[in-house]
């Protein structure tokens, strides 16, 4: 396995193509996010397993995304994310509303190749109202009543897209306890992975590191980029950067801040060596 | 010991409803990411002596899942959560949740951040307990304006509990699924009912005489600001550092 550049895993997602990302708790690879607006990705749509948070809102705010399908976009303690909901109000993006058990119960359709599966929940909300392509049938096992259940249609992303702590000699990627991560990369058609660093082995001849490695049957590419989740925690790692993200999120509440904030963090090249 | 903060009177009041002994039993409870004052109300609940098993969805070192947020909403899904806690944008008189927004669908007017897991999680755990400090008519509405998650659901759907109380920071409502209404069970120090219909948008119920949500004993302030602080350090720090005073080593 040869690690490709951030630059060159960019070039691999045409305009758009629907990309799932973890939320900023388990794993987003921003150093990719931040690689894509370099790139001028357009009309890309969004996938936020189960939530969206700060690789979502740089993206928006750089006019890389038509379309976003997640539970809730928010920035976490700074508040809410703000070019999201800006883009929201100017009706600049498509917002499809779900909830989270929905996003990974779409996923695991996909994981399986079946066509949908049911969930529990959701009747009498609004979510499932604007939800055309959800629907609600009789519990056909029910043995009293009619048991409305909703059915959901399998979702195929054509990208996965994360930040793991380490990649090996065959491709295979670590992430930890984060295995929500591989059920995403399981559901899509190609994953792409950002990694701390590469180390040489193979990780599922251990059996302390395999039931936290995702195969390489599934992983398409690797590219290192060192704190590639900063300003997000990885793992234990490193923590979280919350003075980044809080001036984030006072920069980005007008186009002119966030602009600024662009021109400074994602397209000087000192920011890209930072990376 | 110095005087009691507000946030302690409302983990303390989340305690002791964790505790009622007429609510369905609380052995496993899950916390999001945004309730430092439900996780420090659990934590006390457990340093207090009673065994529940608590998972912090945040939790950094030590995270309770390992297949992430699904696996919650799996545990959820057969019956295993036992108590959540969940807020709004707005909530309204017969406790429909809106964590979407208000005006025309998605938010026209003013966009929350989601629905998170709401719309799932408020029908298939056994009991709920609603949790917003902003006690004001802009979020305790007569009707929301979009329904994230439903108070109560007609006979036949599937569910497994409803909202069991709301916590504000002026009042403790219960809720009444049978009759999809709050009553006013206990009123915070400085309020009466007047001022909490002022700041209420939706009718409720008052029968008779209401109490004032009791004082932390000195017992519970002592856990809350030492044993229970120590466990909420890492996951939430601003918190920490506001509320008990205390940083987090770097």
């Amino acid at each position: 396995m040869t690690p490709i550049s951030l630059e060159a895993m960019a070039a691999m997602v045409p305009d758009g193509a629907l990309l799932a990302l973890p939320p900023d708790n388990s794993l987003p690879s921003v150093a990719l996010a931040k690689a894509l607006i370099r790139r001028g990705a357009r009309n890309l749509r969004l996938l936020g397993v189960p939530v969206a948070g700060f690789a979502t809102d740089i993206l928006i705010g750089a006019g890389c995304v038509a379309e976003v399908e997640t539970s809730a976009v928010s920035l976490g303690e700074a508040g809410f994310a703000p070019r999201f909901t800006a883009a929201v109000k100017a009706g600049q993006i498509r917002m499809r509303d779900a909830t989270c058990p929905a996003i990974h119960t779409m996923l695991q359709a996909s994981e399986k190749g079946v066509p949908f599966m049911p969930l529990r929940g959701l009747l009498g909300s609004d979510i499932l109202k604007h939800r055309p392509d959800w629907k609600v049938i009789p519990n056909p096992f029910a043995e009293n009543g009619e048991d409305p259940i909703v059915l959901l249609p399998a979702k195929q992303p054509d990208f996965a897209m994360f930040h793991a702590v380490m990649a090996d000699s065959k491709g295979n990627v670590w992430l930890g306890r984060k295995r929500e991560c591989a059920t995403i990369a399981h559901a899509s058609k190609r994953t792409l992975v950002t990694v701390e660093r590469v180390v040489e082995g193979d990780f599922l001849m251990d059996e302390r590191l395999a039931p936290g490695a995702i195969s390489a049957t599934y992983v398409d590419a690797v590219a290192v980029a060192e704190r590639g989740a900063h300003p997000v925690a990885l793992l234990d790692e490193y923590g979280a950067d919350p003075a980044y993200v809080s001036e984030y999120a006072r920069m980005a509440k007008t186009e002119e801040g966030f602009a600024q904030w662009l021109d400074r963090e994602v397209f000087t090249p000192k920011a890209m060596a930072a990376e | 010991m110095s005087m009691m903060k507000p946030e302690e009177r409302l983990a303390v009041a989340i305690a002791r409803l964790i505790l009622d002994p007429k609510a369905p039993p609380a052995r496993h409870v899950a916390v999001g990411a945004a309730s430092p004052i439900p996780a420090a109300a659990c934590f006390l609940v457990q340093k207090l002596g009673y065994p529940i098993r608590l998972s912090l969805l945040s939790r950094r070192t030590g995270n309770p899942f390992t297949e992430g947020t699904r696996e919650l909403f799996d545990l959820t899904g057969q019956g295993r959560i036992d108590l959540f806690f969940l807020g709004g944008g707005q909530i309204d008189g017969q406790a429909n949740l809106n964590l979407v927004g208000t005006g025309d669908w998605p938010g026209m007017g003013v966009r929350f951040p989601g629905s998170f897991g709401s719309a799932f999680m408020y029908m298939m755990v056994p009991r709920v307990i609603l949790f917003r400090e902003e006690h004001s008519p802009r979020v305790f509405v007569p009707k929301v304006d979009n329904i994230s998650a439903p108070g109560v659901s007609p006979p036949g759907v599937f569910r497994r509990g409803h909202a069991q109380a709301l916590v504000t920071g002026k009042c403790v409502f219960r809720f009444h699924p049978d009759r999809a209404r709050f009553s006013l069970e206990s009123l915070h120090p400085g309020e009466t009912v007047e001022s909490i219909r002022a700041a209420t948008g939706f009718d409720f119920d008052v029968e008779g005489n209401i109490p004032t949500t009791p004082d932390a004993t000195e017992q519970e302030l002592a856990l809350l600001r030492g044993p229970v602080c120590d466990e909420m350090l890492e996951t939430y720090p601003e918190f920490c550092a506001r509320v008990f005073n205390r940083k987090a080593a770097a």
